[in-house]
């Protein structure tokens, strides 16, 4: 980046170490949400009604409860709720998951706009953040690493769910149902209620996806405040290969190539904002098209899965 | 030959009948789920202390209640048309592409760049050029998910969401810079068409023809898929890819041909949006029109003629939203939890066909 | 309270010379039962947002809420309404379901061809458009724009902000480069200028009138660039105000009046005061009086006023502002005043060359001026 005058490549890399902390969480939750729910066989691409939902119903919640913590809960009921009924719905015969998905995010968004006017003037509180800067000396570097709990604790539960999916019987039990429904059934594993526990399951870290974003970063509720963090999950998910931990990446870096576009401009590179802006979508489908192979169905994929048959 | 005839003939009667009631099932099944839907939604207003019966009364009056009513839903139909064709088509290979939207944005920026150069020239000429940038433009743009899908094996849902990320940055981009018209001031555009390259309105309704071509496109396809060898080796290439290939149906070609048109018909969209509606290529291009196809495709279980009173239906609701606002201070978003409410219980009155007994062809072929 | 200043004057008298009121009080005739009386008019807003943003689209439901006390009015409210066909037939429905003869489609990009279009279709109603240029030889007899000269909030702001800056850098978020937006940022500059001529102001824009994310990114961006006072133009400032004071930054608002969301760090804001103009907008038309075509104002019109000052604004701070304000009120005032220069180095104005705020080259602006760091395209 020789363009860049001196002291800016730092500057641009602690504004994109920051942006991938703060922009990553509801990447990362939302795609471990999706990561959980396709193990299983389903395919949830409604996850973007959940997460604004979750989003409305967590800011609602804490702004009426005085406590932020109790809106991330509730963010996360609403978000069972909805992965319930996209579960229990597409256990019915011949029901499409995508097109349920579709519907639900729909009905989400309707709900949380629907039942969000009210809450677009009041001021929550937010969630706190732990400062893991407090050792430099740089304000940048500072606000770079101000980290919220929810992105430690996201960093914990793919560690967990990637163990659990590798090493327990639960993992077994939902990588089974997700590849083989035959061999699932002959292993007397009970189909239905897996997928409706791990689509719910998935539902809950969507809403808690939501909840970040109204309660933290941006940390405010309105119309606009998701950018397609829902949708993007499918993409993250098969990204990172339905491995967990690979989630947690692609989140980072997603979130730091979107920490780009401004970090750029604000050192003086500023022709050409939105195709920077693109950065993530660019980089996303260019890794995508280096790793794939015509020859070979996608490495990770669970066999149940609709899109990747 | 006669022998024929009456063989046919005595077959004809049963089968006439079977036919009906399996027919009738397609027919009543979706309706009873709307109807059902709609109680659903009754109920989330009464809940709530509000009138269903003037809520369903606003719906009607502004959706279909008038002729006014009717030229506002059409308008709203017609985009959603093209969309929802770029899905269903596709969704015969058993591809799912979502971005339809990168399409219709990257079809109308091509159509408004085109016009630039277009201008002056002799206009059927003009007019014909321009809608066939808008409509290679929308071709490459799916063209080149259906080509990493067969070459590189690359997830057609993924890279078509992800392409229209990229076509809507690409899109504001171009119009907010070298092809920017600096007339367009506040609203950054491309060059204002020449008068001779716009679509023109209808007699009645008060639409342009653009919505027209919708209709015939549904139609067109329909043909395509139900008719022609192609649609037929869609149709057994779509159930396995993989197996097709073994088989050795032509399934390269069969991708590329069926997204590239599926693009083609989104890319006419927003030809359509530039040429009749907003007469040069703008931000508002990226209107959603895509992702609302995803779900006019799916409600019409991927038939393309199914797709035109799904449209109708759709944009009915959001015809009807202006109304609901102002009359019964509803908020603006009543018309997505309505539309969540009716697509939710149609999509999954799919379990319902065959289980009823009043549908099954052999209670009334028996008879 | 100013008793009604210069350029009112001349705005009423145009409102009572204009040549025979055609307003559309005839299509009431024709309307449902129990809507229709004689003497009343029905007024539609149309919002391309929704009408409680703390920004743009909330400066004009306030204005449309201060128009329903006006006897004899209706009002009808349409939000979230898309600059595609879909404002085209929300403007039609209000005329047909509702007999609206007056409507105020209030997004820029409401105007051409959407507005255009309905306004052939009904020559009867009245359409206020804000922000366009309407002019005689192009547009419809039955459509007016009007505007505010905001950039003179933006240039107070900028005096604010000069006095708290201990950097002296100064930030604004910006959703995209057109000319209502730039002379927001070059005003804004200069106003600090005149503080201190060494402050630069550094930009960034999001792309997009309303993505949260992207605005809260941008925000972040400049103050880790040690922005220490930061304004925007977006259509919904809240995300700007909040994640700026959190980075401990100070904030001037715009549109409306943000001073709840960051009640230390707000210092002032320029709001629009849409609540006048359409008052008088309004009564002229309910009276039979034509509404000018084309009309403009700023601060002496009370079109836009000033947030109060927050408690970090030092007295001299105040006192330079209240001293610039009066020379703003007098009339005359320019904040492009040569000579100056792009920051590219193009001359824009001569020396003694002054843009003066009425000046209508100025809605049209291209440039950021010397002093701005970032580019249009």
């Amino acid at each position: 980046m020789s363009f860049l005058p001196d002291g800016h490549l730092s500057s641009v890399a602690i504004a994109m170490l920051g942006g991938a902390v703060r922009v990553s969480t509801p990447f990362l939750f939302v795609s471990l949400g999706e990561c959980l729910t396709e193990k299983s066989g389903r395919i949830n691409l409604g996850l973007e009604g959940t997460l604004i939902f979750g989003a409305m119903s967590g800011y609602a919640v804490a702004f009426m409860t005085g406590s932020a913590w109790a809106g991330v809960g509730a963010a996360a009921l609403a978000g069972a709720a909805f992965g319930l009924v996209h579960g229990l719905l597409c256990s019915l015969p011949r029901v499409n998951d995508i097109a349920i998905g579709i519907a639900l995010m729909l009905f989400g968004m309707g709900l949380a706009f629907y039942f969000g006017k009210g809450f677009i003037q009041p001021v929550a509180p937010t969630l706190p953040s732990i400062n893991l800067g407090w050792w430099s000396d740089s304000p940048q570097l500072r606000s770079a690493l101000r980290i919220n709990a929810l992105f430690l604790l996201g960093i914990v539960l793919a560690l967990g769910m990637a163990w659990m999916v590798r090493a327990t019987r639960i993992g077994l039990i939902i990588r089974t149902v997700g590849d083989s429904s035959d061999a699932a059934r002959a292993l007397g594993f009970r189909l239905v209620l897996v997928r409706v526990a791990s689509t719910s399951a998935g539902g809950a870290l969507s809403g808690i996806a939501g909840a970040y974003l109204s309660l933290y970063y941006p940390g405010s509720w309105n119309e606009g405040i998701s950018s397609g963090q829902g949708l993007m999950a499918v993409a993250l998910v098969i990204f990172a290969r339905w491995n967990p931990v690979g989630c947690v990446w692609a989140a980072l870096l997603f979130g730091a190539a979107g920490a780009l576009g401004p970090a750029l401009q604000s050192v003086g590179i500023t022709q050409g904002y939105y195709l920077f802006f693109a950065a993530p979508y660019l980089l996303t489908l260019g890794v995508l098209i280096a790793t794939s192979s015509p020859n070979r169905s996608m490495s990770g994929a669970p066999g149940e899965l609709s899109i990747t048959r | 030959m006669a022998q024929v005839e009456s063989m046919a003939h005595s077959m004809a009667r049963p089968d006439w009948r079977a036919r009906f009631a399996r027919q009738s099932e397609a027919i009543i099944i979706p309706l009873s789920a709307l109807v059902l839907g709609l109680a659903g939604f009754a109920l989330f207003l009464f809940v709530q202390g509000k009138s269903p019966v003037q809520f369903f009364q606003l719906v009607w009056l502004g959706g279909f209640g008038t002729g006014f009513s009717w030229q506002n839903t059409l308008s709203r139909a017609a985009p959603l048309l093209l969309a929802g064709l770029c899905v269903a088509i596709p969704a015969r290979l058993g591809l799912v592409v979502i971005g339809g939207e990168g399409a219709i944005v990257m079809g109308g920026v091509a159509a408004g760049a085109a016009a630039i150069v277009l201008s002056g020239l002799w206009a059927p000429f003009g007019i014909v050029a321009m809608a066939a940038a808008g409509a290679l433009a929308g071709a490459l743009w799916i063209g080149a998910v259906g080509a990493l899908r067969h070459w590189r094996g690359v997830n057609e849902t993924i890279s078509s969401l992800l392409l229209a990320y990229i076509a809507i940055a690409l899109m504001n981009h171009l119009v907010e810079g070298p092809l920017r018209d600096p007339a367009s001031l506040n609203k950054p555009s491309t060059p204002t068409i020449d008068a001779a390259l716009a679509v023109g309105k209808m007699p009645w309704p008060n639409v342009h023809w653009g919505r027209l071509t919708g209709v015939f496109a549904c139609i067109l396809t329909w043909i395509l898929l139900e008719r022609t060898a192609w649609g037929f080796a869609a149709r057994m290439a779509g159930s396995n890819l993989r197996a097709a290939q073994v088989q050795g149906l032509p399934v390269g070609a069969l991708i590329l041909g069926f997204t590239a048109f599926a693009g083609c018909l989104a890319g006419l969209a927003g030809y359509f949006e530039v040429a009749a509606v907003h007469g040069s290529a703008n931000a508002s291009l990226a209107a959603g029109y895509g992702y609302s196809g995803i779900l006019v495709a799916f409600l019409a279980r991927h038939n393309p003629l199914a797709i035109i009173p799904v449209a109708l239906l759709l944009a009915g609701f959001e015809a009807s939203s202006g109304l609901l606002q102002r009359r019964m201070g509803l908020p603006d978003a009543s018309v997505l939890v309505l539309q969540g409410f009716v697509f939710v219980a149609i999509l999954a009155s799919e379990a319902v066909y065959g289980r009823l007994r009043l549908f099954s062809p052999e209670r009334w072929s028996r008879a | 309270m100013r008793p009604s200043s210069r350029l009112l004057t001349p705005t009423r008298r145009l409102f009572l010379q204009s040549t025979a009121a055609v307003t559309g009080l005839a299509a009431l005739g024709s309307l449902p039962a129990g809507k229709a009386h004689a003497a009343n008019v029905t007024v539609g807003f149309i919002y391309v947002g929704p009408k409680d943003d703390f920004g743009y689209n909330q400066a004009h439901a306030e204005g449309a809420a201060a128009v329903r006390s006006i006897p004899g009015v209706t009002i009808i409210e349409e939000e979230n309404v898309a600059e595609t066909v879909d404002v085209q037939n929300t403007m039609e429905s209000m005329i047909q379901f509702d007999g609206a003869s007056l409507i105020f489609p209030t997004s820029f990009g409401y105007f051409d061809p959407h507005i255009l279009t309905v306004a052939q279709r009904h020559p009867d109603v009245r359409f206020q458009h804000c922000g366009g240029l309407w002019s005689a030889d192009r547009h419809p007899e039955n459509v007016g724009s009007y505007f505010g000269y905001i950039g003179m909030g933006q240039y107070l702001n900028g005096i604010a902000a000069g006095h708290a800056t201990r950097s002296k850098r100064i930030g604004f978020v910006a959703a995209k480069p057109i000319p209502q937006v730039l002379l927001n940022i070059n005003s804004f500059l200069l106003g600090a200028r005149s503080v201190d001529p060494e402050i630069i102001c550094q930009v960034i824009f999001t792309g997009e009138w309303s993505m949260s994310v992207r605005e809260a990114e941008a925000t972040n961006a400049l103050a880790d660039q040690g922005c220490d006072v930061i304004t925007c133009h977006v259509d919904g400032p809240k995300v700007v105000m909040e994640t700026a004071a959190a980075r401990d930054c100070f904030v001037c608002g715009y549109h409306a009046d943000q001073s709840a969301l960051a009640p230390e760090k707000y210092l002032t804001g320029a709001e629009w005061n849409w609540a006048q103009v359409y008052t008088s907008m309004v009564t002229a038309h309910l009276a039979g009086e034509a509404i000018p075509n084309f009309v403009r104002g700023g601060l002496a019109d009370d079109f836009i006023k000033m947030s109060p000052f927050g408690p970090a604004v030092t007295e001299s701070a105040q006192g330079q502002i209240a001293d610039t304000k009066a020379k703003i009120l007098a009339g005359g005032y320019a904040v492009i005043q040569g000579p100056l220069n792009d920051n590219k180095g193009n001359q824009i104005a001569a020396a003694g060359q002054n843009f003066e705020e009425t000046d209508v080259a100025l809605e049209s602006m291209d440039y950021l001026v010397e002093g701005v760091i970032g580019s249009i395209s």
